[in-house]
């Protein structure tokens, strides 16, 4: 008993201060991709470089223009575009509060003249880019197998302005995994750890969705979950929150495409928050959910 | 090897196709269905081989028929031999070998899913796993397997096994946990509290990541790697890598393969410390469990320091690794680890001293060694039951037989054995950290990566936190990826709960979980 209380009293207090829009990620870290429209030409070196669709081309010869997508919806921060960059215009910087309502908050475009582009030496034509569909920013959940099962109580939408009164400084959370690599798992694990200590918050994890107020959903929803994440949904009591975590979980990430996902929960349950990262980090996911509970503008004033 | 061959092939004569060499120390032998039984069974008895994994491919367009291969580990040697047999297409059926050998058994039943191929014999030709609302005739890994939109849901219940008595009853519990964990259904008969049998349904995460690991770019097929299991991402990256530098014919630069083992090990670090963490979480040692889960926070802010992902994620790349230590990146590196490692001492000692700690591992969960033996167990969990098998020591790769390790071996098998391995790990990582960063000798980290030659295959492999972890890839006439076969120790690992629970009290199992800490998504894939 006494050690215990020797090495409390020696380890101090650990937890870190969290305020949105203020903390700075530890040097080292990472982050988000970011493009210096100064310096970017428009050459579509990157597009092949990424795994995923993060990085897209749209060209429209009629009006002579090219846009250039980067969606942090589909980036895995995996850092391959900025080797792939002849101009040095893709950077990292360590950004991390990145968290979204809507699909089309997380996409970033960078017009440019295509004729322009293309007396670029780098240039890359449309037909030898990989990825040249506009982003898709559907957030509609009629897709999934299991939509016949909602309710309309529970798509209700104007409850949802009315939560963010009623859960005040109290969040209770379930997380769902459906189906991620669990990379997500340990970040949000970490929350509950004394450095960045969610219970201070008010946040508080729970065990059944029946006690939640807010489902925390990673991966990008396999086949074989669906049905579950439905169930967990439908017993989640009326109001409540949806924040889909992590890039999987936001639009299928690196595993869009497969036979065994259906790509984004989104299209299975209706979702009020993103948060991209391929994991995001603790304090991410901290940003996200007090996104979801509009603390974020309250904070910053 | 020469003497295994010769063996084998005075045994087996005719039966054998040929005997071919892919690389220095991977060596295959093609042989007939009808032998396969014996074949197999005459390398463990005869020739003291390791059974480790198999797995079928589709080769109808370039051979005209299935393959399926049977992959053992010769120790005393070194060397990998891999055994071919040819499945044609008019008669999908082959002899099943889980009869002899238990630990085949869920690898034959995911052949059965995933290419239709029957394993005639098996004693449980359930699926595995697709869910009962996959349609029927549907094999995603055939070549010929394309979907447009939606695959179909077709109605079906899953038969479980039942026990029956008086005062027997059934507790199902998941896919969605009460804790913060990854989904997979378990289903407990017992009697009282203690329990009669566990059976366990999983796949729910599976992604279908082997398909689509087909025909990717080599660099986008380890960023895939890294999402296998999120917590040992460098070591399926580098069981991929080393399968791809193979392919490739390159050779990894010296100082890259010093970068790598310091990767690997800090790897370890953060997994193990979080794995002690959550048994001491599990049985309510508030104090412990706090102290440890700072702990690995300090590790994973090391991790985010030195290369910038908190998992280690987009390190270790095709050809070498993506960021180099600078000397004073390396000498951070040892002076936290040697702070930690004092935290983590003072830590450990405390937990140990709590007579209330001890009295839930001692003794709970055990596994026999004939168990993790007889189920080709791996990992820490194997080493706690007495098998003393690493693959870094007996089958050498990146630079681990320049270094001193030591391989803890403890005889109980049960939780607090399962635990004292894993603190050993630790201590020995730290060690070979240490080791690593003082002999790691000038040069380039990374190397140009070459396409990969066509129609050939190779395996790659590392001791992930969790145990063996292999990687199989073949290309095809292109040069592109044809096969990607990944083999997770959680597949490995998962069947020896079973047993582990058995006539433990319902309430220990999460502890007895939580001590193996198996990846559902490392073997859902």
């Amino acid at each position: 008993m006494l050690r215990i209380l020797k090495k409390n009293f020696k380890v101090g207090k650990p937890t870190l201060p969290y305020c949105p829009g203020q903390t700075q990620a530890p040097e080292g870290f990472k982050g988000s991709p970011e493009i210096d429209p100064e310096k970017c030409t428009g050459c579509g070196k990157c597009i092949a470089a990424c795994p995923t669709d993060a990085l897209s081309i749209f060209d429209s010869r009629q009006e002579d223009k090219r846009t250039l997508f980067l969606n942090y919806g589909d980036c895995t921060f995996c850092g391959l575009c900025e080797p792939a960059c002849p101009y040095q215009a893709v950077s990292f910087k360590g950004k991390f509060e990145l968290a979204r309502r809507t699909k089309k908050e997380l996409i970033l475009d960078f017009p440019f003249t295509l004729s322009k582009c293309e007396k670029d030496p780098e240039f890359v034509p449309e037909e030898a880019i990989p990825s040249k569909e506009k982003p898709n920013v559907n957030q509609s959940f009629s897709h999934g197998d299991f939509s016949s099962r909602f309710t309309f109580d529970e798509l209700s939408h104007h409850l949802k302005e009315k939560i963010k009164s009623i859960f005040g400084r109290s969040l209770h959370i379930r997380e769902v995994d459906a189906g991620s690599c669990n990379g997500c798992e340990v970040e949000i694990t970490n929350l509950a750890n004394p450095i960045y200590d969610a219970e201070r918050f008010g946040i508080h994890f729970v065990a059944s969705p029946r006690h939640a107020d807010m489902l925390l959903v990673t991966g990008p929803v396999t086949r074989q979950m669906e049905l579950a994440l439905v169930k967990t949904y439908a017993a989640t009591p009326s109001p409540k929150l949806v924040v889909a975590c992590g890039g999987c979980a936001i639009s299928g990430g690196i595993f869009r495409g497969s036979y065994a996902v259906v790509g984004g929960v989104d299209q299975s349950i209706p979702v009020d928050v993103y948060i991209p990262g391929c994991p995001p980090r603790p304090e991410a996911i901290l940003f996200g959910i007090f996104l979801a509970l509009d603390k974020v503008s309250r904070d910053r004033k | 090897m020469n003497r295994a061959i010769e063996a084998l092939k005075e045994k087996f004569g005719a039966a054998l196709e040929g005997i071919w060499q892919e690389t220095e120390r991977q060596t295959y032998a093609a042989i007939r269905k009808d032998s396969i039984v014996k074949a197999v069974g005459f390398l463990i008895q005869n020739l003291e081989m390791r059974f480790l994994f198999l797995f079928a491919s589709d080769e109808r367009k370039e051979a005209g028929c299935y393959r399926i291969r049977y992959v053992f580990s010769y120790p005393h040697e070194d060397q990998f031999l891999i055994l071919v047999v040819k499945v044609d297409e008019k008669e999908p059926v082959f002899p099943s070998i889980t009869p002899w050998m238990p630990q085949a058994s869920w690898h034959e039943r995911e052949v059965q899913d995933m290419f239709g191929l029957t394993a005639k014999g098996h004693p449980d030709p359930r699926r595995l796993v697709f869910h009962e609302d996959w349609p029927k005739g549907w094999h995603p890994l055939r070549k010929d397997f394309k979907f447009s939109g939606k695959i179909p849901r077709d109605k079906g219940e899953y038969p479980f096994e039942k026990v029956e008595g008086e005062g027997v009853f059934e507790v199902p519990v998941g896919p969605v946990h009460a804790g913060i964990i990854e989904p997979g259904h378990f289903r407990f008969s017992s009697a009282g509290e203690s329990i009669l049998k566990l059976e366990i349904r999983h796949f729910y995460t599976h992604k279908g990541t082997e398909k689509l690991g087909e025909g990717k770019d080599p660099r986008h097929l380890i960023c895939l790697a890294e999402r296998i299991s999120g917590d040992n991402s460098a070591a399926h990256a580098m069981a991929c890598a080393q399968a791809l530098e193979s392919l490739s014919g390159i050779e990894v630069p010296r100082r890259a393969q010093f970068l790598r083992v310091i990767f690997l090990e800090m790897e370890r670090l953060h997994n193990h410390v979080s794995d002690i963490a959550g048994v001491v979480l599990d049985v309510a040692f508030g104090f412990g469990a706090a102290q440890l889960m700072r702990i690995k926070e300090r590790f994973m802010r090391l991790n985010e320091r030195l290369t910038g992902t908190r998992l280690l994620r987009s390190i270790i790349t095709w050809g070498g690794v993506r960021k180099d230590l600078s000397d004073q990146e390396k000498e951070f590196l040892l002076r936290e680890t040697k702070k930690i490692k004092k935290d983590f001492d003072q830590t450990i000692q405390i937990i140990w001293n709590s007579s209330s700690f001890l009295d839930r591992v001692e003794g709970t969960g055990m596994i026999k060694k004939e168990i993790a033996e007889a189920l080709s167990g791996t990992g820490p969990v194997a080493k706690a039951s007495g098998v003393d098998r690493d693959l870094r020591r007996d089958h050498r790769y990146a630079v681990y037989p320049e270094l001193l390790f030591l391989v803890p071996v403890f005889d109980e098998g049960d939780v607090e054995s399962r635990l004292k391995v894993k603190i050993q790990e630790i201590y020995e990582s730290l060690k070979l950290i240490h080791e690593a960063v003082e002999a790691m000798p000038q040069g380039p980290c990374s190397m140009e990566p070459k396409p990969l030659k066509p129609m050939k295959s190779a395996l790659g492999y590392t001791e992930s936190p969790r145990g063996e972890c292999f990687h199989w890839i073949a290309t095809d006439r292109e040069g592109k990826i044809g096969r990607w076969k990944i083999q997770s120790p959680s597949f490995a690992n998962w069947p020896l709960i079973e047993y582990a629970v058995l006539e433990n009290i319902v309430p220990d199992f999460p502890v007895i979980n939580k001590s193996m800490n198996l990846s559902y998504s490392g073997n859902d894939r």
